[in-house]
C-alpha cells in the first residue's frame, strides 16, 4: 500500500516535470540500511531522475558501490567516484561492500528499466518494456502511458501495450481486467502465463475468472509445442553425449574386442587435459581465454591417445584373446589412473569454465531456450563421428584396421604390421575418449571419478548397437538418449534410469547381437 | 595392554595425589579416531574434514595436549563403503582403543556405525547437517537438525525479502536425508497453507548428471505462480544442475534455488557467475566477519600450505562441516578436562552445557540434554567469486529439535537419549 502511494505521489511529480539533482542523502539511502527503506529510496529516485541516477543504479546492480564514513561511493577499477558530482575521490581503506539481496537486485533492475524506457537505443527500450511487463505495478501506469505516447517503434509499442495490460490485470475495474486478460492471451510467453495464473488464484469475479481461464487455455496450446520440442532437444543432446562417450569404445571394444574398463579413465584424462589447457590460458594468454577449447581439443585427443598407446604396448598386447584377464587388468589400470590423478590434482573436482560463447543459450521460442554448450556438443559429436567414419572407411589406416580385425593372419600375410595397427587403433579409440572427456568437461564435473559414471553407459550403447558396428552405435546412442528423456519427463529420473536398464536387458535377451548384426563370417 | 596400564596408572595417581594434577611427563597418549572417506565418491567432501581434525589435534598438542597427554590421531579410510564404516569403527574401538571418533558424512554411514558405537560404548562426533529422527547417548551431533537449516530457509523464501514464494519444488538425491527432509518440509508447508498441487517433489539417482528435463520441468512449474526450489541434491551432482540452471536462463530473481548441501567447497568446481543470487542455508559461511572466523581461516590456510593439501594450498576454503568438526573436537577437549578423564560415560556427562566461541561468531552451546548444538542459522546468496553474502540470520542460536514436530508420532518422543 505504501509502495502504491509512494509511486502515485511519484508519478504526480513526474508529470510536474521537476528534475532534482541527486543528493548524497538519497544515494546513501539507496545503498545502505533496511531493504524496505532502500527499495523505497530507489523507487523515489527514479521518479525525478537526474542524469547521474542511472549511472549510480547501474553501479549498484554491478556490485560496484561501497560505503565508507557515512557516504556511498562508486568504485570502478579501484578508483572511487563520487556518485553526486561524478568527480574522482580517494577510496578510503575501510570502505565496506554493500550487500544486495534478490529482492533489491530485482528492484534496481526494474528501476533501470524504467529509466531506459526513454533512452535512445531501441534494443534497450525493448528490454526495458519486457522487464516492466514482468513486474507490473499500478503506480507505473502513468510512466507507461508517457512512454507509449513518445514511442515510435511499433514493436516496442506492442510490448508496452502488453506491459500496460499486465498492470491493468490488477485493476479494480472488472471490464479492464477482462480486456487485459484478452490482450495478454495474444502473447505466448512463460511470463504472461505466470501473470495470468497468479491473477486466477486471487480473482473473485466469475466473469473475469472465465476470461482468465480462456486466456490461459490459449496460452497452454501455444506453449505446449515449445515444451515438446524442448524434450526432444534434451533427448538429442543426451544422445550426442552418449555417442561421444561410446564412439571410442566402439573402436577398442567393438572393432578390436578389448574389454577396456579403463575407457572411462581415458575420458577423465581428456577432461583433465582440458583443465590444464584452461589453466595455461588463464595464466599466459588471458586475452585469448575464450578460445582455450580450440587448443584443448587436439591436446585432449593427443594426451589420451598417448596414454592409450602406452597401455596397449605395455599391457594389453600380452593379453589378446584372454578377455577375462584383459577385463581385470584394465580395471586395475583404471584404479591406478584414478589414484594418479588424485595425487596430482587432489580428490576434489576441478573447475572447468565454459568460455563466454558457450554460456547461455539461444531463445528459439518464448519458452524454449537451447543452451549453447549443448548445441556445440551436438555439433562436435557429429564432427567426431564424420571424422572417424572417414578415417575407418576411407583411409589406408582404416583399411588396415578393418583388415586386421576381420582376419588377422591374412592381413599379416599381406604384409600389414598387425602389432603396429593394434597400437594405432587402440590409440585412436583412446584419443576419441579424450575428446569425449573434453566435451564432458563443458556440461558436467571434472574429477577423478568422472569416468566411473559413464563407463556403464558407454558399454550399454555399444552392446545395444551391435558389437563391431559404428552405425549401430549411432542409432543406439540417439535412441537411448531420446527414450531416456521422454521416460524422465513422464516418470521421473530414478524410474527412467531403471526402465532403460530393464529395456536393454529384455532387448539383449531377444536380440543378443544388438540392433545391427555383423553379417556373414566376417565376425571373428 | 596399554589401556589397562593407563587405567592402573590413573587409579594410582587418583588415590595418591587426590587427582589434583596428572604428571606432565606422562609418556602415553590419548588416541583419537578419524573415520572419514578418503577415497570413493564421498572423498570430495570428507577428505577435508580429516585434515580439519588433524589441524585441531596439532593445535591442541602445541598447547600441551589434554590432561597433560598428547593426542594421537588414528586415521582410517572407510572408502565411501557403508558396511566398511562399521568394520572400521570396530577396529578403532576394539583394537586401537580410541577415546573418541570424529567421522561420517552421509546419514547411511552414520546409521551403519551407530549399532557398533552403542554396543561397544564408544563416542562419536558427527559434524554434518542431517535429517534428525535419531538421538543416541553415544553420539554428539555438531551439524544442524532440520529446524536449524531447512525450516528457517523455507521461512525466508516465504518472506517478502526472500521473494514471497507460493509454489515449491523439492528436489533431491534419492536417499534417506533428502526424503526425510522433504517429508518434514511438505508437512511444514502444508501447515502454512500450501496446497499439495503447489508442491512438486522430485528425486534423481546418485551422481545424476543430466538435469535438462528437471530444469525444463521447474521452468514450466514456475509459470503457475512465484516458485522457489529447495535442493537437497548431494555432492557433485550440484555442478551439472547449476550449470543447466545458468544456461537455461533461470535467474535467482525469478526462481530462487536454496540448497542445503552446497557450500564453498562444492562451488569450487563451478563457474558461479550465472548463479549469483541463488541461496544456501548453513550455520557457518567463510564470509562471516568475526575475529574467531578470521583466526580460523588463517589457521586453516597456514595448515593447508604447510601440509600441501591439494586445492587448499592455493585457494584455502572453509565450510560449515569443517567448522562443526572444529567445534566438536574443542568441546570434547573441554569435556575431558572437566571430567578429568577420557572415560566415555564421564565425558558424555561433562559434554552437557559445554560452550565454545565458534568461528561463526556466536558462543555455541552443547544442549544439556539432547546432544545437539545450539546454532545460529544463516542464509547466504552466492556471489560471483563462489563465496556467500549473508542476507539473513536468526537473532541468536536456535536449539535443535532432532524429533521434528512435523513428523507424526514425534510429539511423544523425549528430547534426550533413551538409554543413560
Amino acid at each position: 500500500m505504501l509502495r502504491c502511494l509512494l509511486a502515485l505521489w511519484a508519478s504526480l511529480l513526474l508529470m510536474a516535470g521537476s528534475a532534482h539533482a541527486l543528493t548524497a542523502e538519497q544515494v546513501l539511502a539507496m545503498a545502505a540500511g533496511d531493504t524496505d527503506d532502500r527499495v523505497a529510496a530507489v523507487q523515489q529516485a527514479v521518479i525525478d531522475p537526474s542524469e547521474r541516477t542511472a549511472a549510480f543504479l547501474q553501479a549498484l546492480a554491478d556490485d560496484a558501490v561501497k560505503v565508507a564514513g557515512g557516504k556511498a561511493l562508486i568504485v570502478r577499477d579501484d578508483k572511487g567516484i563520487d556518485p553526486v558530482t561524478g568527480a574522482e575521490v580517494p577510496l578510503p581503506a575501510d570502505a565496506e561492500d554493500i550487500i544486495n539481496n534478490n529482492r533489491m537486485r530485482g528492484e534496481i533492475d526494474t528501476a533501470l528499466a524504467g529509466l531506459a524506457l526513454f533512452g535512445k537505443d531501441e534494443a534497450q527500450r525493448m528490454a526495458a518494456a519486457k522487464a516492466l511487463t514482468k513486474e507490473p505495478e499500478a503506480g507505473r501506469l502513468p510512466l507507461l502511458d508517457k512512454a507509449l505516447a513518445q514511442e515510435t517503434s511499433d514493436k516496442i509499442k506492442a510490448q508496452l501495450q502488453l506491459a500496460r495490460a499486465a498492470t491493468l490485470l490488477g485493476s479494480d475495474d472488472a471490464s479492464q481486467r477482462i480486456a487485459a486478460a484478452q490482450a495478454l492471451s495474444a502473447s505466448a510467453t512463460p511470463d504472461t502465463r505466470l501473470l495470468l495464473n497468479e491473477r486466477v488464484a486471487v480473482e473473485e469475479d466469475a466473469k473475469v475468472k472465465a476470461a482468465l481461464q480462456a486466456a490461459l487455455r490459449t496460452l497452454d496450446d501455444q506453449l505446449a509445442w515449445g515444451e515438446r520440442l524442448g524434450a526432444a532437444f534434451s533427448g538429442i543432446s543426451l544422445g550426442s553425449i552418449l555417442l561421444l562417450v561410446a564412439l571410442g569404445l566402439a573402436i577398442t571394444y567393438g572393432l578390436m574386442g578389448v574389454i577396456n574398463m579403463a575407457h572411462g579413465e581415458l575420458m577423465m584424462i581428456g577432461a583433465y587435459a582440458t583443465y590444464v589447457v584452461q589453466g595455461v590460458f588463464q595464466k599466459f594468454f588471458p586475452g585469448a581465454f575464450d578460445w582455450y577449447l580450440v587448443a584443448a581439443v587436439p591436446l585432449a585427443f593427443l594426451t589420451s591417445a598417448l596414454v592409450g598407446a602406452v597401455l596397449e604396448r605395455g599391457v594389453l598386447r600380452f593379453l589378446y584373446g584372454r578377455p577375462l584377464e584383459t577385463l581385470l587388468a584394465t580395471w586395475g589400470i583404471s584404479l591406478v589412473l584414478m589414484q594418479l590423478v588424485r595425487s596430482l590434482f587432489g580428490a576434489q573436482n576441478v573447475g572447468v569454465e565454459n568460455p563466454a560463447w558457450m554460456s547461455g543459450g539461444v531463445q528459439v521460442l518464448s519458452n524454449l531456450t537451447l543452451p549453447y554448450n549443448r548445441l556445440v556438443i551436438i555439433g562436435f559429436a557429429i564432427a567426431v563421428l564424420l571424422g572417424m567414419g572417414y578415417l575407418i572407411g576411407r583411409t589406408r589406416l582404416g583399411l588396415f584396421v578393418r583388415g586386421v580385425t576381420q582376419n588377422r593372419p591374412i592381413a599379416s600375410c599381406m604384409g600389414v604390421n598387425t602389432a603396429r595397427i593394434d597400437t594405432m587403433a587402440f590409440a585412436l579409440g583412446s584419443g576419441i575418449a579424450g575428446l569425449a572427456g573434453c566435451a564432458l568437461s563443458q556440461v558436467g564435473n571434472v574429477g577423478p571419478d568422472l569416468g566411473q559414471s559413464y563407463i556403464v553407459d558407454a558399454f550399454m550403447v555399444v552392446v545395444l548397437g551391435g558389437v563391431g558396428q559404428l552405425a549401430g552405435t549411432v542409432y543406439a546412442a540417439l535412441g537411448l538418449g531420446i527414450l531416456n528423456k521422454f521416460l524422465e519427463g513422464w516418470a521421473g529420473a530414478v524410474l527412467a534410469k531403471i526402465a532403460v536398464l530393464v529395456f536393454i536387458i529384455i532387448f539383449i535377451q531377444k536380440r543378443p547381437q544388438g540392433i545391427f548384426a555383423v553379417k556373414g563370417r566376417t565376425a571373428d | 595392554m596399554q589401556r589397562r596400564y593407563s587405567l592402573k596408572a590413573l587409579a594410582a595417581v587418583a588415590t595418591l595425589a587426590g587427582l589434583s594434577a596428572l604428571p606432565a611427563h606422562a609418556q602415553d597418549t590419548i588416541k583419537v579416531g578419524i573415520l572419514h572417506s578418503l577415497s570413493g565418491t564421498m572423498a570430495i567432501s570428507e577428505t577435508v574434514l580429516k585434515d580439519t581434525v588433524l589441524m585441531a589435534i596439532d593445535e591442541i598438542n602445541a598447547k600441551g595436549g589434554v590432561l597433560g597427554k598428547k593426542l594421537e590421531p588414528v586415521v582410517v579410510d572407510p572408502a565411501s563403503n557403508w558396511p566398511l564404516f562399521a568394520e572400521k569403527t570396530k577396529q578403532l574401538l576394539g583394537q586401537d582403543k580410541v577415546s573418541v571418533i570424529f567421522g561420517c558424512w552421509t546419514s547411511v554411514s552414520r546409521k551403519s556405525v551407530l549399532p557398533v558405537v552403542e554396543e561397544m560404548n564408544g563416542l562419536l562426533f558427527y559434524p554434518v547437517q542431517y535429517e534428525g529422527e535419531e538421538l543416541s547417548k553415544n553420539v554428539f551431533y555438531t551439524g544442524a537438525a532440520p529446524n536449524q537449516q531447512a525450516i528457517p530457509a523455507v521461512d525466508y523464501l516465504m518472506s517478502k525479502d526472500g521473494g514471497g514464494a507460493k509454489r515449491w519444488v523439492l528436489l533431491g538425491t534419492d536417499y534417506v536425508y533428502p526424503r526425510t527432509t522433504n517429508k518434514i518440509l511438505r508437512a511444514y508447508l502444508k501447515s502454512k497453507g500450501v496446497k499439495d498441487s503447489d508442491i512438486d517433489e522430485k528425486y534423481t539417482p546418485f551422481g545424476h548428471s543430466d538435469y535438462q528435463t528437471i530444469v525444463a520441468d521447474i521452468k514450466k512449474f514456475s509459470q503457475g505462480g512465484k516458485t522457489a526450489v529447495v535442493s537437497t541434491i548431494n555432492g557433485d551432482s550440484n555442478v551439472p544442475f547449476y550449470k543447466e540452471l545458468g544456461n537455461a536462463g533461470l535467474k535467482a530473481k525469478d526462481v530462487p534455488v536454496v540448497a542445503f548441501s552446497v557450500g564453498e567447497e562444492e562451488l569450487r568446481g563451478v563457474d558461479t557467475k550465472p548463479l549469483v543470487g541463488h541461496l544456501a542455508a548453513w550455520n557457518y559461511f567463510q564470509s562471516i566477519k568475526s575475529p574467531e572466523n578470521t583466526a580460523f581461516i588463517k589457521k586453516w590456510s597456514d595448515y593447508a600450505k604447510a601440509k600441501g593439501i591439494a586445492g587448499h594450498k592455493d585457494k584455502p576454503l572453509t565450510n560449515d562441516p569443517m567448522e562443526a568438526t572444529y567445534i566438536g573436537i574443542n568441546m570434547w577437549k573441554q569435556a575431558v578436562e572437566k571430567a578429568k578423564s577420557t572415560d566415555v560415560d564421564k565425558v558424555i556427562a561433562a559434554m552437557a552445557g559445554q560452550t565454545f566461541k565458534a568461528p561463526s561468531g556466536i558462543v555455541s552451546k552443547m544442549d544439556e540434554k539432547n546432544h545437539h548444538l545450539h546454532k545460529s542459522v544463516f542464509i547466504g546468496e552466492i556471489k560471483a567469486d563462489g563465496q556467500f553474502n549473508v542476507v539473513w540470520k536468526t537473532p541468536g542460536p536456535v536449539k535443535a529439535k532432532p524429533w521434528s514436530p512435523y513428523i507424526e508420532g514425534n510429539d511423544k518422543k523425549k528430547d534426550e537419549p533413551e538409554k543413560k
